[in-house]
């Protein structure tokens, strides 16, 4: 029975990525996309501009912004959980 | 309510905000709690929300290189990133990509690519599900019939002793996983793991945790760390090559990223509250929800039973919904008790 089990579940893990292999495997091609613009304002209009006139431009602001994006809400998350009272500075390590 | 879509000035598709925070947070929580990006849950539910496939996995990597900074941070705070080993884990990675990459194209031109890929797949994650029943199997008996008390760093699954044994120079001491071994042992790991993952075409920290626990001898939490540095790594590059072929929608991966930043925090301060054990169980139980819900899936699309799909959406949101309740329930009860403890202390 147990081994019925672990048969079952391994089968079971296995399956469970059966999608990714059809999604994940696909080489990124470049895409020939325009964005389209008409109706479009403010920052979503040079956004837009952008990725249509200097991708060289657009990938290095996307490659820092969301680096420097993901620093910044660090800070704040470790400000906040401070804030909790809890110490966040150590931990126990524990297997079981 | 037009204040709840939000566009997106590349794609042009209108999409529901709260959808992309909630995505976030929740897989936010996962990913920090588990070391892993989690772009196969992503990807599907960007999806999901509008996103059109070419951009959803674009959005996603670039997410996820802001979302990994946070958990790595949280988790280097805690002493839960070994820098060392995650470059050794690196480089090794980054050969063992290549290789796969070569290979897939190697089978590509001999026409079976979808068969070879399927076939590694299945065995890797079967392998790697088997793991963690065994590891709780082991543990469990060495707890009941050992005499001595058993340590509490002990895993049920000890392969990585056999593994330090082998000193090839130059061999190194890695400070924060605690484990003094060859470098070629963890260089090795990253090699096999990153060539799984150019065959498969994945990150590869699903691959990744359970091999640092079990064939490098990494404490559970030091292995989710370590894990997360190494996706930050993955996913700052892939953020560029993605953006660089035009498929990230930056103002959704902002916006999934308040969601995501908030999520990895807390996922990250949870471990704090588990033990390493109860952490691969739960990793192992999300596992097994999606893999019910993708076996329902397919007997729904075989039979063509509408109900069965319906329920296979059942299976995975109410499984994930549970297993984020635990942590949080969880993580809440402990952060309260540890403050409890302090005021005590103080009075």
């Amino acid at each position: 029975m147990k081994k019925l089990f672990a048969l079952v579940s391994s089968s079971l893990g296995a399956l469970t990525f059966f999608p990714q292999i059809v999604w994940a495997k696909g080489k990124a091609e470049t895409l020939v996309v325009v964005a389209y613009t008409k109706g479009v304002t403010g920052l979503n209009l040079y956004w837009a501009n952008l990725y249509n006139d200097n991708m060289f431009l657009f990938t290095i602001l996307t490659g820092c912004i969301m680096p420097i994006a993901g620093l910044v809400l660090g800070w704040i998350g470790d400000w906040l959980i401070r804030l909790t009272g809890i110490d966040v500075s150590k931990r126990e390590l524990a297997e079981h | 309510m037009e204040w709840l879509y939000l566009h997106m000035p590349i794609s042009g598709v209108d999409i529901f905000w709260p959808g992309l925070v909630i995505l976030g947070l929740g897989v936010g929580i996962l990913g920090g709690f588990y070391g892993m990006g989690g772009a196969w849950m992503i990807t599907p539910g960007l999806n999901i929300l509008g996103f059109p496939m070419a951009f959803a996995i674009g959005t996603d990597i670039a997410h996820i290189a802001g979302k990994s900074i946070v958990s790595t941070m949280r988790h280097a705070r805690f002493g839960n990133v070994d820098y060392k080993l995650g470059v050794a884990m690196i480089l090794g990675t980054i050969a063992g990509f290549e290789v796969g990459a070569q290979m897939i194209m190697w089978f590509e031109r001999i026409g079976k690519v979808d068969l070879y890929v399927r076939i590694i797949y299945l065995l890797i994650l079967a392998f790697i599900a088997y793991l963690v029943y065994l590891d709780f199997k082991k543990l469990k008996s060495k707890k009941e019939v050992g005499s001595a008390k058993v340590d509490k760093l002990e895993t049920g699954i000890t392969w990585y002793k056999t593994l330090h044994k082998i000193k090839i120079p130059p061999v190194m001491h890695f400070k924060e996983a605690m484990i003094t071994c060859s470098v070629w042992l963890p260089l090795g790991v990253g090699f096999f793991t990153g060539w799984i993952a150019g065959i498969l075409g994945i990150g590869g920290g699903l691959i990744r945790m359970p091999a640092l626990i079990y064939f490098v001898g990494c404490p559970t939490h030091v292995a989710v760390g370590t894990d997360l540095f190494e996706v930050m790594i993955s996913g700052l590059y892939g953020a560029f090559t993605y953006t660089w072929k035009g498929r990230t929608e930056l103002i959704g991966a902002l916006v999934m990223l308040l969601g995501a930043s908030l999520g990895a925090q807390f996922g990250a301060v949870a471990t704090k509250y588990f033990k390493g054990m109860q952490i691969r169980i739960l990793f192992a139980s999300a596992v097994a929800c999606a893999a019910i819900s993708i076996l329902l899936k397919l007997i729904a699309r075989i039979y063509h039973i509408v109900v069965l799909d319906h329920a296979s959406s059942v299976v995975i949101l109410g499984g994930v919904f549970v297993i984020m309740m635990v942590i949080l329930i969880k993580t809440i009860a402990g952060m309260r008790q540890e403050v409890r403890m302090k005021k005590q202390q103080l009075t």
